[in-house]
């Protein structure tokens, strides 16, 4: 505590001295640090997750790491903590042998779904009134700049003809992957985005899109065709095996792209802010932890709408190369471009 | 060291949780649905209605900027066309005009002329009338003077022959 007045650059310079090795091998260190995190629970910044390492130090004082502690945050479980207010135990639901529970996830895509419905309920009763010599203005505005965006810059561009129809669907996964990542951002919050099951739910969807239109645009035969690559039948032995997983490739690519991503950045601003924690050390706090995860939570944001814009512009691309005719070169220049 | 080794160890992360895939799902397509009801109907019909008003719009504003154009080439062709009437017809205006005036002219000089060669020939007549009137007068004063002298005298008639043969002198050698 006595350490807060020490900011000479040659104290600094000391306290750098000392981390490096520290973050080298402090491993011991952290692994004993974790008991005393209460009492370091003062820093404002730090607080939520002090308190949450301090349900954990609880629960299991001798093994709790830091590790643990960032892992309880990103991964998904049935209870809702509220520190320090507490916490909200979801109820478990098993349906014929299938866990089908509430959990922290599934409760942040009702809270985001919640919000969206009535953003756009606004927003499209605003339009339902207004004439098309009318301006939209403020949160009608500023909605549809987006869709606006989504619509010339995302849909008419990669998919061309027809791109009216896949409209709905892209709208729809953007404003969900966007509004589900700041959600993320929030505190209390979590994000259903960093988990790989609701964004290979969501890549699925995307896939089936992408067959459903290749199957229009070329029919059952040139569908078949178009696995074969177009080469000799002798080859079609090794093509069809290729292009069969190159098919898989896609929805996987963005599944684990935005799962990733959005776990990434996650635990990097944990990590940062349990370095001061692990080393006891306001300094660290103050000089590294803080400005540090500041920076990387900007950074967020900006991949929030980055990688909803990712999603959104792949899967357009995808059913864009899907339906197109002639599609095969360019479909492989794509995908190597991404 | 710290933390990473221990997620990725962890396996947790990739863990399939069929119970979340199967609430992403609901939601996600129920999400769709009302979104595309209340919102994205409304709002694409919305855009396009728009963007169809601005083109109609740029449409209009285009054919009316043609068809502004073309009524100002009309009005300039009319007002050359009216320009070279006007010039046609003050020019034949002018040359009419001087052919008029020539044509009075001429009339009024050839009246002229023959108004003087009639006062001429009327002044000859009556010259010619008064001379004769003299002449008679003249023979008559003669006559009655040499009745006179003859009375007195001679033989009348003897005389008015001589006498006339002396006017008849007179006349010859005053023309």
């Amino acid at each position: 505590m006595k350490r807060i007045n020490v900011l000479q650059p040659k104290a600094l310079l000391k306290v750098f001295a000392v981390l490096v090795p520290l973050l080298l091998n402090g491993y011991g260190i952290a692994a004993a640090s974790t008991e005393q995190l209460p009492s370091v629970s003062r820093n404002d910044v730090a607080a939520v997750p002090a308190v949450e390492a301090a349900h954990g130090a609880q629960a299991a004082p001798e093994e709790e790491k830091a590790g643990d502690v960032i892992m309880h945050h990103i991964l998904n479980n049935r209870e809702f903590a509220f520190p320090p207010f507490g916490r909200v135990e979801l109820p478990e639901i098993k349906v014929g042998g299938f866990d089908i529970s509430i959990t922290k996830h599934v409760v942040m895509l009702w809270v985001v779904s919640a919000i969206l419905l009535v953003i756009f309920s606004i927003v499209g009763g605003k339009y339902k009134k207004m004439t098309p010599s009318q301006a939209p203005r403020g949160l009608v505005n500023a909605m549809e700049a987006l869709v606006e965006f989504i619509r010339t810059d995302v849909a008419k561009a990669n998919i061309g003809k027809g791109y009216e129809k896949y409209l709905t669907y892209l709208l729809t996964v953007f404003f969900f992957i966007l509004l589900c990542n700041l959600m993320g951002l929030v505190p209390y919050g979590a994000t259903a985005t960093g988990n790989i099951n609701v964004t290979l739910t969501l890549a699925t969807f995307t896939f089936f899109l992408t067959q459903m239109a290749a199957l229009k645009a070329h029919g059952i035969k040139g569908y078949l065709a178009h696995l074969t690559g177009g080469t000799h039948p002798a080859l079609w032995i090794i093509m069809i095996p290729i292009e069969f997983i190159g098919l898989f490739t896609k929805p996987v690519a963005l599944t684990i792209r935005l799962f990733a991503n959005m776990t990434a950045g996650h635990i990097v601003i944990l990590s940062l802010i349990f370095i001061s924690f692990i080393l006891k050390s306001y300094i660290v706090a103050v000089v590294m932890s803080v400005p540090f995860s500041i920076f990387i939570y900007l950074l967020e944001l900006f991949v929030a709408f980055l990688q909803a814009f990712i999603f959104t512009m792949l899967s357009a691309l995808f059913i864009g190369l899907a339906s197109a005719h002639e599609g095969h070169d360019e479909h492989e220049a794509g995908v190597a471009s991404h | 060291m710290l933390t990473s080794g221990v997620i990725l160890l962890a396996g947790s992360l990739l863990s399939p949780e069929p119970g979340l895939i199967f609430w992403t799902a609901i939601t996600f397509v129920l999400v769709l649905l009302i979104l595309k009801k209340i919102a994205w109907g409304p709002i694409l019909t919305a855009l396009q209605d728009r963007e169809k008003g601005i083109q109609s719009s740029i449409d209009r504003a285009h054919q009316a900027k043609d068809e502004s154009e073309a009524i100002l080439r009309k009005n300039r062709e009319l007002l050359s066309k009216a320009d070279a009437d006007a010039d046609r017809i003050i020019r034949e205006g002018k040359d009419y005009a001087d052919k008029l005036r020539a044509d009075i002219t001429e009339k009024a000089q050839s009246e002229a002329k023959k108004m003087i060669a009639m006062a001429k020939d009327e002044i000859e007549q009556e010259k010619r009338r008064a001379l004769d009137v003299l002449r008679n007068e003249v023979a008559d004063l003669a006559v009655k003077g040499a009745e006179k002298i003859i009375k007195t005298a001679l033989d009348a008639d003897m005389q008015k022959q001589i006498v006339n043969s002396m006017i008849q002198d007179l006349s010859t050698k005053r023309n």
